[in-house]
């Protein structure tokens, strides 16, 4: 890119390799040398280590980037993600993370197979697990190659090469053990990098430092409140009103629902609680990832409506400076009395990012939604991300913090790849090799096949990140993870702890069921030519999840009715995992690997 | 003392966590789906600061208390594990 990132570049630069050393390092330091180690860090991972490392696993390339500018265009509608994305840890810690922790083992797949003493069980688990996590890694390694040949001028395959290499080491190295202190890191980079440029943005518009309380109070030398004012401005452009939406009240339910109760069922946010010492410990864990994710999220929507009000009054209405000269055309606009575009807008144009096409001639901006009053046309067309990549430049930064906006997206989609590539592997050496295939393989072999499976999941990884962008099905695709896992993880996980009926059979169908409704239902509407008209009760592919769930679990409960109780020593199993400190090893349930111990205390 | 009758009551202590679990998830339910969705309109009515409060809740409030729900049930768990000699 050309002077109008000049400085900026060496920043981004330097900000990436300083981040990307540190992890290295860290990765060097914190080797596996167990099986132990590199599937669960050993299980003594401190609860607030442990809840960084969840929030920075958890926290994608699209949350840092694509959500505030979401939020924006959004408004309302916005408020699934955040309500769905972090009320499902509420979930987690309640009903699953303690219980799943006292259990004792490895995987998802470990607790289906054993809780449900069946190999067919697992597989399907694992089917679920790799789906999900495939589906969700592709975004991210797609994130790693936009930041590099966005940021810093290196080809986008290059970029996701890069990124393979540096997850190659933590990962393979580390293990889970490596992933976690990383992400840790990861935290810490991306946390500071959203917020910094989110309270001088808030200071820009609403005279508060904090975004949280900006969000509420007024325009800044205004008397109306900040929120009153964008409903107003987006109101009279055509737009519908920022604190209201247009989906059904039903739709909106359902989508919050379905992202909950999926974020509860995904796999790689659940075995990070398998790091932690004890059941008490996966609690309070719980607690501290909500509230590392809880600073980001509640600052989002504020950044989402700053930026929306802070674009249409710099960008509408503006006259559009051509030429590369933007300083002196700009003078000269003002020299006239009008009112020239902001220096940003020039230099995110030639990204790509934001487009502007003069539709009626007059060489300014209309920015209008579909019902403008005036009639006019809208001229401007913007990417979401554009509001979180250009902010340090809307609140007038110095160059370095867009460099570190770069660092910061970079460790977002790093720290959540990581966490899923952990999934991957040891889905594939623990329950298909070691539980399933070879079952007299020795913990040194089992150590080799993860570290193989690691390193050809972070290939798998890079390769669908370079098809990704071809296809440009990401974004559909996200749909998926969230469905299946609330519509075939969550309720046999649910059900295999608070009741003790629940068997093989009953498990077994309620997967298949939730698997395959929720994906014919979401692979008709987005890929198979379904229309909106045809959803059915209404409800979109992102909230069918939760439809589906239910579905799912009144199939399993019927099932599981019709067929044999499990064994005895299933139901003692369950008696256990529910009082922490009485966990014992039980006939069928640990026939093939004993639970750890969870006795130990921080 | 009441307390140390309790000790390796396993179904006692079960229960008191049903029970505890159900009504923080009520909360759950009514600060996210209750304020946030299902009384949103007719909530924004209210405001705090400058925000309509039914929307309020949707994009933070709810999330406040999503947190602070967890630590409660942290705090109550030990307190419960206390009263029931569990170790935890």
């Amino acid at each position: 890119m050309d002077s109008a990132f000049g400085d900026q570049t060496f920043w981004s630069y330097l900000f990436v390799a300083v981040t990307f050393a540190m992890y290295i390092g860290i990765a060097v330091w914190a080797r596996a040398g167990s099986t132990d180690d590199f599937y669960v860090a050993g299980h003594d991972v401190h609860p607030v280590v442990n809840g960084m490392a969840t929030a920075a696993d958890w926290m994608s390339a699209a949350s840092f980037l694509s959500m505030a500018g979401l939020i924006a265009f959004l408004g309302y509608g916005g408020s699934v993600y955040l309500m769905g994305w972090t009320g499902g840890y509420v979930l987690l810690a309640l009903l699953l993370a303690p219980f799943l922790r006292e259990f004792g083992k490895f995987t998802v797949p470990d607790f289906v197979g054993d809780r449900y003493y069946s190999t067919f069980a697992r597989i399907v688990a694992v089917v679920c697990a790799l789906f999900v996590s495939f589906t969700y890694i592709a975004g991210q390694m797609k994130g790693v190659g936009v930041a590099f040949s966005g940021f810093l001028g290196v080809p986008f395959e290059w970029g996701i090469g890069i990124g393979m290499v540096i997850v190659f080491f933590y990962a393979v190295l580390g293990g889970m053990k490596g992933v976690t202190y990383t992400q840790v890191a990861q935290y810490c980079v991306l946390i500071f990098a959203y917020t910094v440029p989110a309270i001088f943005i808030s200071l820009i518009i609403t005279d508060n430092p904090v975004p949280q309380l900006g969000f509420i109070s007024n325009a800044a030398g205004e008397d109306i409140s900040m929120l009153d004012k964008l409903n107003g401005v987006v109101r009279d452009l055509g737009f519908l009103e920022y604190t209201s939406t247009s989906k059904s009240m039903f739709d909106i339910f359902c989508i919050t629902a379905a992202l909950m109760f999926g974020t509860a069922g995904l796999p790689h946010v659940i075995i990070r609680f398998f790091t932690v010492p004890s059941a008490k410990a996966a609690r309070v864990s719980a607690g501290w990832a909500l509230l590392f994710i809880a600073l980001l999220y509640t600052t989002a929507p504020a950044v989402g409506a700053f930026a929306r009000l802070n674009f249409i009054d710099t960008v509408n209405e503006a006259t559009y400076v051509s030429g590369d000269d933007y300083a002196s055309a700009a003078q000269a606009i003002e020299a006239e009395g009008g009112m020239p575009i902001p220096q940003w807008f020039k230099s995110w144009e030639q990204t790509g990012l934001l487009s502007f096409e003069d539709k009626n001639g007059d060489g300014k901006m209309q920015v209008r939604g579909p019902q403008a009053p005036d009639g006019l046309e809208n001229e401007v067309i913007a990417n979401r991300d554009i509001f979180v990549l250009a902010n340090p430049e809307i609140a007038q930064l110095p160059g370095w913090v867009i460099g570190l906006v770069v660092a910061g997206g970079l460790a977002a989609a790093l720290s959540t790849a990581a966490g899923l590539l952990m999934v991957i592997s040891s889905a594939i050496s623990h329950d298909l090799c070691r539980r399933t295939l070879f079952k007299n393989m020795s913990d040194t072999t089992e150590l080799r096949v993860a570290r193989a499976s690691a390193a050809g999941a972070v290939l798998a990884a890079g390769l669908l990140g370079l098809f990704a962008s071809q296809l440009g099905f990401v974004a559909q695709v996200v749909a998926f993870a969230f469905g299946l896992a609330a519509a075939s993880l969550f309720p046999i996980i649910l059900l295999g702890i608070f009741w003790k009926r629940m068997n093989k059979e009953g498990a077994i169908s309620s997967m298949l069921v939730g698997l395959i409704s929720t994906f014919a239902y979401i692979y008709y509407f987005k890929f198979g030519g379904g229309v909106p008209a045809d959803y059915w009760l209404g409800v979109s592919p992102e909230g069918i999840g939760f439809v589906f769930m239910w579905v799912s679990m009144a199939v399993g409960i019927i099932v599981a009715l019709m067929t044999p109780t499990p064994p005895q020593d299933i139901q003692d199993l369950v008696d256990d995992i529910r009082v922490p400190g009485t966990r014992r090893a039980h006939g069928v349930a640990d026939a093939g690997m004993g639970p750890v111990s969870v006795s130990r205390e921080m | 003392m009441a307390e140390t009758d309790r000790r390796g009551d396993r179904k006692g202590y079960w229960r008191a966590t049903l029970k505890l679990t159900l009504s923080l998830l009520g909360v759950w339910f009514l600060v996210s789906y209750g304020a946030g969705i299902l009384f949103q309109e007719y909530l924004d009515q209210f405001s705090i600061g400058g925000a309509p409060l039914g929307f309020w809740f949707a994009q933070q409030g709810s999330i406040y208390v999503f947190v602070v729900l967890i630590f409660v049930y942290c705090f109550a768990m030990n307190r419960l594990e206390r009263i029931y000699g569990v170790e935890g």
